[in-house]
Parts: structure tokens; sequence; C-alpha cells
């Protein structure tokens, strides 16, 4: 790892981060529980105690860029068992936002799989998932993934071709548009 | 009990089972269920990894709306259910977010209207012994692990009807249907939710990880109360098995599925054969064990019986009528069990077979026999060994 000093404006958006995240990163006293409990983090490039870690040290830009936001499952296991209470999920969840406003997706295909479920969303209200696989698939150029499960779905009518959408689909793309207004997203 | 049902994307699609069979479940136990008019999705994960408002805005739409209606709302599915209390709870705590949230749904929302889960309706507000007075095809024999995951109980501050770490609502709810459930190490492990699918390598490493527990436990299903674990489990079971080399064989189902069954509901009507690992072959091994059992218990029961008459054997001695159906009974006892009451007559095993044939064959025998046992309990062993030795003698020649 390379230390290198934090500058001013990043301590600024960590605390920014913070308050958005509604927790505090020097709480932790890098016991390592949210690391031993996580399920996901045997695949993580910086478990989640090393990613408050960089956090403490000024780091943010490494944190943001770290593999790790992206494959966590957001199952809040390291938050209900923080000795601390610093609410790792939430953080994790900060971070990720942050990386794109940032555009500093290190994971693409998780951020692609969200950019496809809400595309469906926005459009018709509900969630739909016939079209989120297919955009999901094309996005991240693997056409055939999970082809196998298309057919035997539609046998047990568990997926439609056609999206299911509700009546008031306006009011659905105005809440996402001022969303953006607000949000400045 | 009337409540505003929030049914969810996944229940009309890949966790329709689920759907199904929580109407089914709510119709037996009395609860009046309200569709929300219009309902949109809550966002799920994506909304909250990607915008915070967003994430809020999506779920408080639903909220007005059954604020309007007055009513609790029932959210079976974890994700929506954990993504609504979420919304809630800022709406509750946080004024200056609640006023920018209205702003954007433009809406009225006060917080006044609270979400509930499958499990805490069933478990605390219905009632165990509600449930279990409800069930006439009780799944006895039945082996199972509860499987809760992480939506439903965390963080505690959102959901809060049980505990995070060792839950007990749905380990509750099927004992009362007559089913076993274990003890087991991931009950609140995460299924890795969309992981499986934009990160297959990641996720499925997760599934295992839940699959191979269970198995070890002694699971012979798996039990779960969201539709996301529920397709995870179930649908991408046979592709875990297939990179890991390994059988896990683990039919998944729903809680409800379970309730409505017990309850006497038909497989289909619940979506029973939608499963992806075969669902239906385990339901009818836990009916053949069932049966067996109750068999047991009547044995068991008539055994206790006729024990309890040769103990007044003398007091009817003088009532030809109690007599009569004493023996009545003995004969019936005879013709339902007549391996437990060859085992009765005649210790040692083989005699004890020779003697089952020879009951089985000979009707008029096992009814002296049956008469001999209610006057005298000596005699009938003496007369049984006696049909034995006439039997192995006639065999010889």
């Amino acid at each position: 790892m390379k230390l290198i000093p934090a500058c001013e404006a990043d301590q600024q958006l960590i605390r920014r981060l913070e308050a958005e995240a509604g927790t505090n990163v020097n709480l932790c006293y890098q016991c390592g529980k949210c690391s031993a409990g996580c399920p996901a983090a045997f695949a993580m490039d910086y478990p989640p105690r090393q990613v408050i870690r960089l956090l403490q040290l000024g780091m943010v830009k490494q944190a943001l860029k770290a593999e790790s936001i992206w494959i966590c499952a957001s199952c809040e296991t390291c938050s209900t068992r923080c000795p601390r209470g610093v609410d790792i999920a939430s953080l994790m969840d900060t971070l990720r936002r942050e990386a794109l406003r940032q555009g500093l997706i290190t994971d693409k295909k998780v951020a692609a799989f969200n950019q496809a479920f809400l595309t469906g969303v926005k459009l018709f209200g509900r969630t739909y998932e016939a079209g989120l696989l297919l955009q999901h698939n094309l996005k991240t150029m693997q056409p055939f993934k999970d082809a196998q499960y298309g057919l035997p779905m539609m046998k047990r009518g568990k997926i439609s071709v056609l999206p299911t959408k509700i009546k008031n689909r306006d009011h659905i793309k105005k809440i996402f548009d001022k969303v953006q207004q607000l949000g400045g997203e | 009990m009337r409540l505003a049902y929030y049914p969810g994307c996944s229940l009309e699609g890949s966790g329709m089972e689920y759907g199904m069979s929580t109407e089914r479940t709510a119709e037996i136990l009395g609860i009046e269920l309200v569709e929300l008019d219009d309902w949109n999705c809550c966002g799920a994960t994506s909304g909250h990894n990607t915008n915070k408002l967003l994430s809020l805005s999506l779920p408080a739409r639903n909220l007005a709306i059954a604020e309007q209606m007055g009513l609790p709302m029932l959210a079976p599915c974890a994700a929506c259910y954990n993504r609504h209390r979420t919304a809630e709870h800022v709406i509750k705590h946080d004024p200056e977010m609640r006023e920018t949230i209205a702003q954007v749904i433009e809406m009225d929302i006060q917080g006044t209207t609270e979400t509930v889960s499958i499990l805490d309706v069933l478990a605390n507000q219905i009632g165990i012994e509600q449930i279990a007075s409800k069930v006439t095809k009780p799944l006895l024999g039945m082996k199972a692990v509860c499987y809760y995951g992480c939506l439903l109980v965390r963080p505690v501050e959102h959901t809060g009807f049980d505990d995070s770490e060792d839950p007990q609502t749905m380990d509750r709810i099927v004992r009362a249907l007559g089913a076993e459930t274990l003890d087991w190490a991931h009950k609140t492990e995460c299924c890795g939710a969309s992981l499986v699918t934009s990160r297959p390598e990641v996720g499925n490493r997760m599934l295992y990880e839940i699959l191979r527990n269970a198995k070890a436990t002694g699971a012979e299903c798996i039990v779960t109360a969201c539709p996301l674990c529920g397709m995870n489990l179930d649908m991408r079971q046979g592709a875990v098995e297939k990179e890991f080399d390994t059988k896990f064989d683990l039919p998944v189902y729903y809680v409800t599925e379970l309730v409505a069954l017990a309850a006497g509901e038909s497989r289909k009507a619940v979506g029973i054969d939608r499963h992806f690992v075969e669902a239906g072959r385990y339901l009818d091994e836990v009916e053949k064990r069932a049966e067996n059992i109750k068999a047991e218990k009547e044995a068991q029961a008539q055994a206790k019986a006729a024990a309890q008459s040769k103990d007044t054997n003398e007091q009817t001695a003088g009532d030809p009528e109690a007599r009569q159906k004493k023996i009545d009974a003995m004969i019936k006892a005879f013709e339902k069990n007549p391996d437990k009451m060859a085992k009765r007559l005649i210790d040692d095993e083989e005699r004890a077979a020779v003697l089952l044939e020879v009951i089985s064959e000979d009707s008029k025998k096992a009814a002296r026999l049956a008469e001999l046992m209610v006057d005298n309990a000596e005699k009938a062993s003496k007369a049984a060994d006696a049909f034995v030795t006439a039997e192995l003698k006639k065999r010889a020649k």
C-alpha cells in the first residue's frame, strides 16, 4: 500500500460522506468483527475493516476505487454487530453513490445491473424482470448469461416477456425527475 | 384482521408461489388483504445503491397510499419490507427529510402507517395457537431449517420484531405445523441477493455455504420468507451443485406454502409445481412419515388401553357385556396391527413372525387369542405358542 498524506479536500469529502451515512469512522477501533462476519469478504480487495481504515487515514480515493464497495451485498451484518456502533453498511452505500457521482466505478457489472433495474422502474413503475436481465446482459457484453433460466421461468409462469405497468407512470417519472433536480444526479 | 397488501414485483413474477400462498394463508387465517391501488416498485437495493432520496421516495409513495387507506401495510417480500421500514423510519424521525420526500412525491405523508412482515403478522399478531388450530394435515416427520436471510431482521432499529442473530418467529410457525426445525449456523447469512446475477462467482459461493450448512445440519428442506432468497436457493441450486461438484437436493419452501398445505390446501393452489428443485416428492415422503407416526401413536394408545383392561379383568368377569366389548376392541387391534399383537404374545422374534402369519391367515385363531387375552394373558400366550408349534410341525411335514 502506498501511503500519501491526506489533503484538506479529501478530509472534507470524508466528513460529507460520514454525514450522508450518518456515522463516524473514527469510532472504529479496528477490531475486525465486521470483516469476520461479512459473508462476501472472501471476494473483497479491502475487507470492511480496511475500508474504514482507509477513511480514517484520509485515503478516500482508494476507498472509492475499492472493488469491495461493489461486492458488498448490503446485508447489514457488519452494522448490526459493530461494538462501536459504526454503520458500515450505510457507509458502503454512501461510497457507492459517491463513486457513481465521481465516475470511479471499479465494478461496472454491479453498476450496470442497478442502472438496468432502475430504468425498468422509471419506465413502468414496476420491476421488469425479463427486460432487466436482457439489458444487463447486453450492457455487460454477456448475451447468454442466465439464458438457461429463461425458458424454465416462462414454463412456470414466473417471467413475462412484456412488462407489467402501473397506471400512473407519469407520477413515477416525475419522482425520478424531481430527485434528479434536488439530488443533482 | 384487515391489512393493506403490498405484493411487490417479485410476488407477481419470480416468487409467485410466495404470492399465491400468502393469499391462501391469509384467507385460511381470516386476514382480509386489500391490495394497494396502483403500487410501485420500492427500488430495492439498486435504489439505495444509486440515490438516497430516490430510495426513500419510491417506498414513500406506497406508504402515502397506505396512509390514505388507514391500514397497516403487509409486505411479504423481505426486501420490500425493509425498504418501506427504512423510509418509514426516516419519515418518522427526520422532519426535514420528510418535507423533501413529500415535495418529491407531491403527496401528504405523515408516517402514520406501519409496514409489517408476514412473520410478524403470523407469529405475533395472529398467534401460534391460532395457526396450530387450523392444521388438518400436520407436517409430522418434516426436518427443516428456517432461513431468515438479512433483510427481515436487520437493521434492528428498522425491523425489530425478532432477534437479529437467532430469530425464532419462523421456527415457531413451522413447528406449530408439526414439522421439526433444526438449529443451524446460517439462518441469517446473506444469500448474495443480486450478486448471483451481477457477480455469480461471488454470489454462488454464498449460496453454496448456506446450502452446505443446511445439509450438514441434517435438514431435508429449507423454509424461507423472502422471494429473492427463495429464488436464489431454489432456481440456482442446480448451478451451485454443478460448480462445486456436489448434490444437495434440498427443496425450498415459502413459510406460507407450508401453512396453507398443513391447513389442507392443495399443492397446486400454492404453486408447489412451480419450483425448480422438485418439491412434491419430499411432501409425499412427509405424508408417509406422518401416517406412520400417527399409526404408531394409535397402536401405543391401544396397547395402553389393553393393558388397562387386563388390570380390570377380574371386575369384568361377572359382566358379559363389558367383556364382549373388550374382546371386540382386541379383535380390532389384531386386524389393525397384527405384527404388534404377535410380538406382545411371543417374545421370540422368529416365533412371533410365524404367529403373525398364522393369525393373518386364520381370523378365527386371532379371535380366539383376543378372547383369551381379555380373560387371561398367560393362557393367551400359551395358546399362541401352541399355534406356532403346530404350524411349524405342519411345515416340517
